[in-house]
């Protein structure tokens, strides 16, 4: 139980009892009626799920023909969208796996919604494989599951692989995020006042006690699953990778490409964090709690995986030259001075130039500038995804094949579809659970008692000595 | 039996751990804490060690294993075997990415069930909500309960024992 001195701007806000922290998180989820902004932002996101259910069933009823895939480029938003989302998930676990085995205390306040988010940004990626296989209805030939056909998945392609990973990391994600939440479920329902709300959190709380048999379990499980889902999230951005590193188009056959999508999601995740943080604390008065260390902290960390994606820049344009091999110059060529050269440009002012922007402290402390950048990031990273893609496919060895991809109505109102899926789910999330975890918010109000602790302690000694005495 | 035990009912984590300490040296066997968040130092006196639950990653883990390098085998060897330029048909490289993923879900599957059976949850029902004050144990109280099955329980004696911890009160659990 040793302090140390404390130099940083603490992670949470002075003042806070066990039963302030109750109070004010709970009373998110317990109050009565629905703020006007709440209401609002829902059905704006709704009616944007409105636009992905017109522009899926289209999809289902013509075919994949209504994006502006075409050969060469099979591939076009679909997975462009697939991967970006898919990497956005990763900060989640990177925040709630990671950073608690590493003992960052200021994870806390921001772990639980970090995971939410995970999990919506996993649900909007996993549809996006199902509705580009063309017949989307067979999607479970991909389950190895005893069949009348006599056949087995492929298990050398890595989009078996692809599959197993992410059906892996959406299940592990859901069990973290439900184990975590359990305490403070029992918390809700301990604290309702109307039938139905104590009758459902009773359910999901599933008799929760906070005994210290409940306890000891709990926080052995919620370290291992911990344990387990730290090589988990780097082992799915990985098998992303291999996608494109398993093949032989030029710009994807290099063995940088799975830690370079890794730092990759990594950055589009903290992105995405700081992008759903910074609205989140200010409309619900959260400052105090998600704090601005907080915010410095990630934007620290977009620094560091900005620079690790630089890196990946530079190197491709290293090995192009370095294996004299003449596909892959081309491809820096092409991404330099082809079709697609502006929005190379762009990405890179984007990742490269936005992410360094935030060394400079008054431009990191401006909660406003800080916004913007994390959009600008959420922007380059999807334009990353669109260049590794389309880039490569449009112009590969031959060049009778050459073609260009253009994206089609279709291909945005998909894209801007799962945008309101996962703003959708993130606005129920923060009406009906709590968006920060009260028990251990606790801790860290027990922890910042030092002088009542160590009068326990040392009362508790004496009492020891007396009894054997 | 028409009593489940005294519960003594405290305002702090030290409050509370230090009663445990208290109720341990005087022999109390059958008896739980309830705290709002984890207290460090608590599971060795209620008798709880550490290793099981590790272990049962760990065969949830090798589970996963077998699983998952089986049925890559089988398939690719056994029951479909094809031939791709005269590669190996047992060609483990490939294996690798799936059968890490089962091994991960298995274990991870393994540790939430393995805990929610160590808890006994999902468990509706516990004498303990019969204490209308143990709602605030999710919030800010922290409870010491010596349950009636322990051998030295004697309702008087245990509650003369309870007062002396100095709680802010002690409740009678019904069954």
């Amino acid at each position: 139980m040793e302090t140390t001195p404390q130099e940083k701007p603490p992670v949470m806000g002075k003042n806070y009892s066990y039963a302030s922290i109750t109070e004010k998180i709970s009373a998110l989820v317990l109050r009565q009626g629905t703020p006007r902004g709440w209401l609002f932002g829902f059905g704006l996101a709704f009616a944007l799920v409105m636009v992905l259910m017109t522009a899926v069933g289209y999809l289902l009823l013509v075919g994949v023909g209504i994006w502006g895939i075409n050969m060469p480029v099979g591939w076009g938003f679909a997975i462009t969208n697939f991967v970006w989302w898919i990497g956005i998930g990763h900060a989640g676990t990177l925040i709630s796996a990671i950073l608690l085995l590493m003992r960052q205390e200021w994870r806390t306040s921001i772990n639980r919604f970090a995971e939410a988010m995970t999990l919506f940004a996993v649900a909007c990626a996993a549809l996006f494989p199902l509705i580009h296989l063309g017949r989307p209805w067979f999607f479970y030939w991909f389950i190895p599951y005893p069949n009348t056909l006599g056949m087995w998945p492929q298990w050398r392609s890595p989009l078996i692989w692809d599959f197993f990973a992410v059906m892996t990391y959406g299940l592990v994600s859901l069990m973290f995020w439900y184990v975590g939440l359990i305490p403070d479920l029992a918390t809700v329902r301990d604290r309702a006042q109307r039938r139905f709300t104590k009758v459902t959190f009773g359910i999901l709380a599933m008799g929760w006690r906070g005994s210290a048999r409940h306890w000891h379990f709990y926080e052995q499980c919620y370290f291992l699953v911990a344990a387990l889902a730290t090589p988990l999230v780097i082992s799915v951005h990985s098998i992303v990778g291999l996608d494109f590193a398993v093949s032989l188009i030029p710009g994807w056959h290099t063995t940088i490409t799975p830690p370079f999508f890794v730092a990759g999601a990594i950055l589009s995740g903290f992105a995405m964090v700081l992008t759903i943080a910074i609205p989140l604390r200010k409309f619900y008065h959260l400052e105090d709690l998600i704090t601005q260390r907080h915010l410095d902290n990630m934007a620290k960390i977009m620094i560091v995986t900005g620079l690790l994606v630089t890196y990946g820049y530079l190197n491709d344009i290293f090995m192009a030259w370095y294996s004299g091999n003449e596909f892959e110059a081309f491809l820096v060529k092409n991404r330099f001075l082809g079709p697609y050269a502006p929005w190379y440009y762009l990405m890179l002012a984007c990742n490269v130039l936005g992410t360094q922007l935030l060394w400079l402290k008054p431009l990191r402390r401006n909660v406003v500038v800080l916004f913007v950048i994390s959009l600008v990031v959420n922007l380059g990273m999807w334009l990353e995804r669109f260049i590794i893609v389309v880039v490569s496919l449009h112009r590969d060895y031959l060049p009778s094949s050459w073609g260009i991809f253009v994206a089609t109505g279709w291909d945005y109102a998909t894209l801007i579809g799962t945008l309101g899926l996962f703003a959708a789910l993130l606005f129920l999330f923060i009406r009906f659970l709590p968006v920060v975890s009260m028990a251990e918010m606790r801790e860290l109000v027990a922890e910042s008692k030092p002088e009542e602790a160590a009068v326990g302690i040392s009362r508790q000694r004496e009492l020891t000595m007396e009894i054997e005495e | 039996m028409d009593v489940y035990g005294l519960m003594a009912e405290f305002m702090e984590a030290t409050d509370l751990l230090e009663a445990a300490q208290q109720a341990h040296d005087s022999g109390y066997v059958h008896m739980d804490a309830f705290s709002p968040f984890p207290i460090e130092g608590l599971s060795p006196l209620m008798g709880l060690r550490h290793t099981r639950l590790a272990r049962v990653v760990l065969g949830g883990g090798l589970v996963g294993l077998v699983v998952g390098l089986g049925m890559q085998y089988y398939a690719t060897v056994i029951d479909y075997p094809i031939n791709v330029g005269g590669r190996p048909l047992a060609s483990w490289p490939s294996y690798v990415p799936v059968t890490f993923e089962i091994i991960i879900l298995f274990a991870a599957v393994a540790t939430v069930l393995g805990m929610l059976a160590l808890t006994g949850l999902p468990m509706p029902y516990h004498p303990v909500f019969n204490v209308a004050a143990f709602k605030e144990a999710t919030s800010d109280r922290f409870f010491l309960l010596i349950e009636a099955k322990d051998s030295q329980f004697d309702l008087e004696k245990t509650r003369a024992f309870l007062q002396e911890l100095d709680p802010v009160d002690v409740h009678v659990v019904e069954p």
